[in-house]
């Protein structure tokens, strides 16, 4: 049996303890051996994608129990692509944080490293209840990531994000209970088998579980109308977690996308597509609300944590097609809407630091140091998030337009996304224009003569993982063939499910 | 049996979302724990209620306890504790930041 499916989960636990036995001031050495792990996270994500990419589904059964009566793990192409997508995502946000941000409280590189294992314990597990673990293995570190360095503003959203998602937490074991009564299992291959062939008086009971597990993921991948602690949350944590954090709302996604194909989908007898008449509609009033939300928000950071809330529409939307081109688009979506997002967060947290007590405020504030590389990186991270030509943003909404053509919601589907595209552009010329060409030499506040901003001179730490990102979707630009593809595999894949059942319990049977 | 149990999940389940509504983090403490109880008991139950019954399959016995909910049950006490604790140091935390315990740091008069 091949040890690789477990490499991603071993290696930042391991990483995180080793962590937790060095003395807090030896902040070097932590970070060295962080960013080392993350590194290798990215190699091993690399090999991980590279072995499944051929069709192979990996199956590691934990302790060697066969399938259906131990926990086991699952790698293909869906969990593959994730954590390659995780673990890039994670070493430059982690390059940011070596800024300072990690001195600003304790332990914040074990938490970081927990966080990683979390993530990618929720996409390898294949085990409902091991997705409940890992799901508050994520969440408990990201409490925790999400309130460092402290502050009145942090504390009362992260107090908010907190008590949500304990509630969301409830409600899975209620779900996950209700499951196991009835079908006797929790294995989410062995659960596919059973919910194909459920009696009827069991079909309420088990409806009522699947609808309440969506619920739980909605909640995680902030679909209206329960998206409301994520603006807040995302737009006061430290920057590096807010960038870590764009990839939370994807378990969410990930989550949906995994349980409604296999255990829900095409083949569940009485319960097949369960969430047609849900996700659809759901989707698309959350791009709109997210648009409007981003129109709204005050600040830099509220808009690209709406931003986050409109790429969670726009993916689901894709994803509720429930057609190979749909899922294949959202799967080509999810990547660049991840890194662009981030990097916004990264590059708002340069803008803060640079425009005083004005923050990242949208209001006329004074010329900010740097300002034309700051205000050019803007910029094209703007055509990034606004989906314009020619870069990876315009390929990917392309995609989910195209798959949409066959849908009868299409009028609906067209409108609401090409209008959400527009309104994302207004709110970026707006936000840009405010920050860099309307700036003026008097500071409003006080009536004095300022020419710029407070001096804060520009690190590589800083512009690096800024820079790498953008480099990450204009690879995905320029490899939109070889990526799309791989999206069009992964779909069939996730569609055909006899053969995912078969590999993890056809094992089992050995 | 059953019944006296399912009506217990339900009057905890209905305090515990009571006081998650409230507008102080003391009450709304009390009903993440009242609901992390009710979701325990009710995970507990999934197995069904069997008295005297031994855990695991054996040759003499002819009908056994399931148990599966009850390594689920501890792991969901592990977790729901722990979480638990952390929301109370976040609740003094929240507390002595803003000076009030109410959720959103208003205060109220």
């Amino acid at each position: 049996m091949s040890h690789l499916a477990i490499i991603p989960l071993l290696l930042p636990l391991f990483t995180g303890i080793f962590l937790l036995l060095l003395r807090e001031q030896r902040i070097y050495i932590k970070r060295t051996l962080s960013g080392i792990s993350s590194l290798i996270q990215i190699a091993f994500a690399a090999y991980l994608l590279c072995t499944v990419s051929n069709g192979n589904i990996l199956v590691y059964s934990l302790s060697n129990w066969p399938a259906p009566f131990g926990i086991v793990l699952m790698a293909d192409r869906l969990a593959a692509l994730l954590i390659l997508t995780t673990s890039l995502l994670s070493v430059f946000a982690l390059i940011y944080a070596m800024r300072g941000t990690d001195r600003e409280g304790r332990q914040f590189h074990i938490l970081f490293q927990l966080q990683l294992f979390g993530l990618n314990g929720a996409f390898l597990t294949a085990d409902l209840f091991n997705l409940f673990v890992f799901f508050e293995v994520l969440l408990l570190a990201s409490y925790s990531l999400m309130l460092h360095g402290g502050g009145r503003k942090r504390i009362r959203s992260g107090l908010h994000f907190v008590v949500i998602n304990v509630v969301g937490s409830s409600l899975f074991l209620f779900a996950a209970g209700i499951l196991y009564g009835v079908l006797g299992t929790l294995n989410m291959a062995d659960l596919a088998v059973k919910v194909a062939h459920i009696t009827p008086d069991n079909i309420s009971l088990v409806k009522t579980a699947a609808l309440l597990l969506f619920t739980v993921f909605a909640l995680k991948a902030a679909l209206l109308p329960l998206y409301l602690w994520l603006p807040s949350a995302y737009s006061q944590t430290s920057a590096p977690a807010a960038a870590l954090f764009t990839i939370m709302t994807k378990v969410g996604i990930y989550s949906i996308l995994r349980v409604y194909t296999l255990i829900f989908g095409n083949e569940a007898g009485p319960l097949a597509n369960l969430l047609d008449d849900w996700l659809l509609p759901m989707a698309l009033l959350t791009i709109i609300i997210g648009s409007f939300g981003l129109l709204g928000s005050k600040r830099l950071r509220q808009q690209v944590a709406y931003l986050v809330v409109i790429s969670a529409g726009t993916l689901l939307t894709s994803f509720s097609l429930n057609s190979e081109a749909g899922i294949a688009a959202g799967l080509y979506y999810l990547p660049h809407t991840t890194f662009a997002a981030a990097a916004l967060f990264l590059l708002a947290d340069l803008i803060v630091k640079r425009r005083d007590q004005m923050e990242d405020k949208l209001e006329e504030g004074f010329v900010i140091t740097r300002q034309r590389l700051l205000g050019m990186t803007f910029f094209v991270l703007a055509i990034l998030v606004s989906s314009l030509p020619p870069l990876s943003g315009f390929i990917g909404k392309f995609m989910v337009l195209r798959a949409a053509l066959e849908h009868p919601a299409l009028p609906y589907i067209m409108t609401i996304i090409l209008a959400s595209g527009l309104l994302t552009i207004i709110a970026m010329a707006r936000t840009g224009s405010l920050f860099f060409y309307e700036a003026h030499a008097v500071d409003k506040s006080t009536n004095t003569y300022v020419k710029q901003g407070p001096p804060e001179p520009l690190r590589v730490r800083e512009l690096l993982p800024i820079f790498s990102l953008l480099g990450l979707c204009l690879l995905i630009t320029a490899w939109s063939g070889p990526i799309s593809q791989y999206g069009q595999d992964t779909a069939k894949q996730l569609l055909d499910t006899p053969t995912y059942i078969h590999a993890v319990l056809g094992k089992g049977v050995q | 049996m059953e019944a006296l149990i399912s009506i217990l999940i339900g009057i905890l389940t209905a305090g515990g979302v009571y006081l998650c509504l409230r507008s102080h983090t003391f009450p709304v403490v009390l009903g993440l724990t009242l609901l992390s109880y009710a979701v325990n008991l009710f995970l507990f139950m999934m197995g069904r209620l069997v008295i005297g019954k031994p855990p695991i399959i054996t040759e003499q016995a002819s009908n056994y306890a399931d148990p599966l909910p009850q390594a689920l049950v501890l792991t969901a006490i592990v977790i729901s504790f722990a979480m638990t604790a952390y929301i109370i140091v976040l609740a003094l935390k929240a507390r002595t930041e803003m000076g009030n315990d109410h959720v959103d740091g208003k205060e109220i008069r």
